[in-house]
């Protein structure tokens, strides 16, 4: 017996077609799109008998369509039973009919074969318009000539049903007959292998303003029936069978697309800036080149965090210096950015190789991955160093080293970092003139030594997520210890402080790149402790930004005082959400 | 009769799968041979797909072309349907 091995996470790329996060199960609706085969009638006789199957097909899709047609009158829009007209009129159409009864008479074809021919044609004189609305109504032909197709091949049944709740399809492409039979305002999300901006997917999704990709080409090779699936509309990205850490940051930026109001945007473009015009940078968490624009719009001011972990996840082989290469300097010249953080590799080598010494660890999360990884491959961090060096040609760069422990490992990284330097200038490749260098602060060991840490670096970094699991001792994804991951805990606080006074007392930027950057609850602490620069979720910076923009350093400082004489978590906490609600009457009083 | 005129398409998004279906349905059963003409592509009116392969956007210029005893109110019928935008909101 095999035992159950985890599952495999994928991420595809396609065109985002509606905006949003969804996390859900997959439910894979499979067209049994029978292979057409060609049949040479071998006997003349046998003309007349196509085309009575022919004429046949075309009867029964007619009637079924129409049967969708009444069964659904009361529930659609008058907008997609239009479509379903418009599909009943080509059934119906004179000059498919004639084509491909044309077909079967001269070529002595099959029925199935013969109209396969006409859709061909039809195909073809499509794919030469130049409105890409017009162009892609070759859907609609291919829609009504796949239910012919069906017909002939004596498939009737193609019911949707037993679509559960929490429920993501997954479809080569979907119809309007299809749609039609589903409760679409019960689904997540939608991924399709098929389909542009202004296929039928895309404007049922819109149009129920529910998360959409398509375009995925092999989404339905990759996912099925009860799979995990994350959507990202926005970034135009699918995660099949994501690991609990990804879900957690999806389940977050799901929650921000959830509550952001048009409103706020009034305030993206303004600076973080308090009252007593101290400012503060706003950076944006990213993991994907097309969450950018998004990202600008919402108000950042550069790139906080790019997680570069997709760019391993889900191939065969390792990704070549060219392909890291070409993905940073999209990152770095994208338009509206003034710097861009990259952080390295920042996984278990588990992630990527199957290298049995590297399976499975107990504990993963203190495991061999990240910084440590990187520096036991050092081959492959190469590849991946030279990469963000060359793209630093392009646009202002920093590199971000995950999981930095000690002194060592600082050391011997920076020492790989600068060889790498020296490798392409003896090769007379560009790179960035001024790369900053930053390690992230997670490890409660970094933060006790971080004064001697800052003077080997350009900034800090403080993620907050692992800093507090690791000083706090607790498995996140556990939940019956759950309960005990406490931002506000006296101890987490103390090693923020600590963090930024230690950089600021050798003259570093202190930022934060952890989802407690982004929860506006604790923006005056963050703020009163001391840091530079906060990055998020995009979607939270106005919220962010409108909050910094009413307040002063003085009340910020003064709130932190308060806070630290707080011998309790809770107490610190309950203080901490009091304080906002009364201060932001309309902002916080459904945070709880 | 051969009646003949040249029509400017004004809706947003041209002739697309809805407007076209309105025309097929106006005119199937009329007794006249019906064509639609554009950049020299000539197509039959009474087949949607036809009429979807011309591919005409905002702005462009179509001739309808009218053979038969009917000829005239078919024309009538296809410029009335241009001309209000095939129903399309403003």
């Amino acid at each position: 017996m095999i035992p159950d091995e985890p599952k495999r996470t994928s991420v595809l790329q396609g065109t985002g077609v509606s905006p949003g996060v969804a996390i859900g199960v997959a439910h894979l609706i499979r067209r049994v799109d029978a292979p057409i085969s060609r049949y040479q009638l071998e006997d003349k006789s046998l003309v007349s008998e196509e085309i009575r199957r022919f004429r046949k097909a075309l009867k029964d899709s007619e009637s079924q369509l129409l049967e969708i047609k009444r069964k659904f009158k009361d529930q659609e829009g008058l907008e997609t039973l239009y479509i379903l007209d418009v599909h009943i009129m080509i059934l119906k159409d004179k000059m498919l009919i004639k084509q491909t009864i044309q077909n079967i008479e001269d070529k002595g074809v099959n029925a199935e074969w013969a109209l396969r021919m006409t859709l061909d044609k039809y195909r073809d004189v499509f794919s030469k318009v130049d409105d890409e609305y017009l162009r892609e109504r070759i859907s609609d032909v291919e829609y009504a000539g796949q239910r012919i197709l069906r017909n002939l091949a004596g498939v009737h049944h193609e019911t949707i049903s037993g679509i559960g709740d929490n429920a993501v399809i997954i479809a080569r492409d979907l119809s309007p007959a299809d749609t039609m039979q589903m409760k679409v305002e019960r689904i997540q999300g939608f991924a399709t292998d098929m389909g542009g901006k202004t296929s039928h997917t895309a404007i049922v999704a819109r149009a129920y303003e529910i998360p959409a990709v398509v375009g995925l080409e092999k989404i339905t090779s990759e996912a099925k029936t009860g799979d995990i699936i994350i959507i990202d509309g926005t970034a135009g990205a699918v995660i099949v069978n994501p690991d609990p850490e990804i879900i957690r940051r999806y389940e977050e930026k799901k929650r921000h697309y959830e509550t952001i109001e048009d409103s706020l945007l009034k305030h993206a473009r303004k600076t973080a800036t308090t009252l007593d015009k101290h400012r503060v940078l706003i950076g944006a968490n990213i993991e994907f080149v097309e969450e950018i624009p998004s990202a600008v719009q919402h108000g950042t001011d550069g790139i906080g965090l790019y997680r570069t972990e997709f760019i391993y996840i889900n191939r065969d082989r390792l990704p070549t210096e060219e392909e890291h290469f070409c993905t940073y300097k999209k990152v770095v010249e994208s338009k509206g950015i003034r710097f861009s953080t990259i952080r390295t590799f920042d996984l278990g080598g588990d992630k990527f190789i199957s290298d049995p010494r590297l399976a499975a660890e107990m504990n993963p999360v203190m495991g061999l991955r990240a910084i440590r990884f990187c520096l036991r491959e050092v081959d492959l961090f190469k590849v991946q160093l030279r990469a963000i060096l060359r793209a630093s040609a392009y646009g202002r760069t920093k590199v971000l080293f995950p999981m930095i422990s000690g002194m060592e490992e600082l050391l011997e990284t920076k020492r790989i970092f600068n060889e790498v330097k020296k490798e392409l200038k003896r090769d007379g490749i560009p790179y960035g003139k001024d790369v900053k260098i930053g390690i992230m602060m997670e490890v409660p060991s970094a933060v006790l030594i971080a004064e001697d840490l800052a003077k080997e670096v350009d900034f800090f970094s403080i993620g907050t997520n692992d800093l507090i699991q690791y000083t706090l001792a607790i498995d996140r994804v556990n939940e019956r210890v759950s309960y005990l991951y406490e931002p506000l805990h006296p101890a987490v606080l103390k090693l923020i402080r600590q963090v930024v006074e230690a950089g600021h007392k050798t003259g570093i930027e202190v930022a934060m790149c952890g989802e407690m950057a982004g929860e506006p609850v604790y923006t005056m602490i963050l703020l009163g402790l001391g840091l530079d620069a906060l990055s998020m979720n995009a979607l939270v910076i106005p919220r962010i930004k409108k909050l910094i923009r009413s307040v002063t350093m003085t009340e910020c400082r003064k709130l932190v005082e308060q806070v630290m004489t707080f011998n309790t978590a809770s107490e610190i906490e309950f203080f901490v959400r009091d304080y906002m609600r009364h201060k932001f009457t309309d902002d916080f009083e459904v945070v709880d | 009769m051969i009646v003949e005129r040249t029509l400017t398409i004004k809706n947003e998004f041209g002739i697309h799968a809805r407007s076209a279906a309105m025309i097929v349905r106006a005119i199937e059963h009329c007794r006249s041979n019906v064509f639609l003409e554009r950049d020299g592509a000539r197509v039959d009116a009474k087949s949607l797909l036809d009429i979807l392969t011309l591919a005409c956007p905002k702005d462009s210029q179509v001739v309808v072309l009218a053979d038969g005893d009917d000829a005239r109110e078919v024309v009538e019928t296809i410029a009335k349907l241009v001309d209000d935008k095939f129903g399309e909101a403003a």
